[in-house]
């Protein structure tokens, strides 16, 4: 098994109040310096079976017709780490 | 005979049942639509409804989008079905790419109900020739992801080629750009808005106004003149 994961954000020149309204509250908790927050999704695929080329492709495919817009949305898509399960985890 | 509309049930759709009795009222035949059926039941004309389909979940409109209703409807929409999407189903509309741009949660963050005043700019569409060009109409507004954007050169497009169908006046509810609140594609048969005229057609309630009807009378005319 592997983890496969989607980030996705909306681009540059969109409007995003949520991140606005986060960096806003910044200087009230007492977080000063940051100049600009902007909030995204991130999805985290567990894949059956090898992530090679095929996989990836098809992740992409999904990617970019589902899980993003691409009209208001970019999206990455990266192999974060292979994941075994842990020593005595119950099936 | 009369003509007869569908209207799509997608889980968590909420004004299916108002906008079937909207299309009664005027005159013609409401044909209810199940979003797991691909069969479109032979009807003349379409209406996606509001609410909040699939819970909103992802992006509004966006798993709606896949359901086995909207294979047939976006092929029939390509070739000239008439399609109205309403709040939810002007989402869903963008989000199947027949209309282009996408809708995002509003500017403020909340969510807003209210009786909205639009300028009807386009008179032409299927679903608006019971208007006259520039007409001010009151409907009834209430939606959480109400803000329309497109990039400039869409935007441009729209504006230049009058599809930019019904406008926000005095008041911008949501953040859209350029105070769009509904549009159509080329052809003239699909528009999504975000107010909902089915709220607006008996003088007893809502607003005291029957500034929808025109929708729902506007199709009947189009389909009986095509018949």
């Amino acid at each position: 098994m592997a983890r496969v994961v989607v980030d996705v954000m909306l681009k540059p020149e969109i409007l995003d109040p949520q991140g606005q309204a986060v960096q806003r509250a910044l200087p009230r908790l007492g977080f000063d310096g940051i100049s600009d927050v902007r909030q995204g999704k991130r999805f985290e695929l567990e894949v059956d079976g090898p992530v090679d080329d095929a996989a990836l492709a098809r992740i992409h495919e999904l990617a970019e017709t589902f899980l993003a817009n691409t009209v208001i949305e970019n999206f990455t898509v990266k192999v974060e780490e292979a994941v075994e399960p842990a020593v005595g985890a119950e099936k | 005979m009369t003509a007869r509309i569908g209207v799509v049930t997608f889980p968590g759709s909420l004004d299916d049942r108002d906008t079937q009795r909207a299309i009664r009222l005027a005159g013609a035949e409401p044909v209810a639509l199940w979003h797991k059926d691909k069969d479109l039941k032979q009807v003349d004309a379409v209406v996606l409804p509001g609410g909040f389909s699939y819970g909103d979940y992802l992006r509004a409109g966006a798993i709606s989008r896949f359901s086995p209703v909207m294979e047939t409807l976006i092929d029939q929409a390509k070739a000239g079905l008439p399609v109205l999407g309403i709040c939810n189903g002007f989402q869903v509309l963008t989000e199947a790419h027949l209309l282009p741009g996408a809708m995002l949660g509003n500017d403020h963050l909340h969510f807003i109900c209210r009786d909205q005043k639009l300028r009807v700019e386009n008179t032409e569409t299927a679903w608006t020739l019971d208007y006259e060009a520039g007409q001010e109409i009151h409907i009834p507004l209430k939606n959480m992801d109400g803000r329309y954007v497109a990039d400039s050169y869409t935007l441009d497009q729209l504006e230049a080629e009058g599809r930019v169908v019904f406008r926000y006046v005095d008041f911008n509810p949501n953040g859209s750009l350029r105070d769009i609140a509904g549009i159509t594609n080329a052809a003239g048969n699909v528009v999504g808005l975000m107010p909902h005229p089915e709220h607006a057609v008996e003088s007893l309630i809502g607003t005291g106004r029957t500034d929808g009807l025109p929708f729902f009378t506007s199709i009947l005319k189009k389909l009986v003149a095509a018949s």
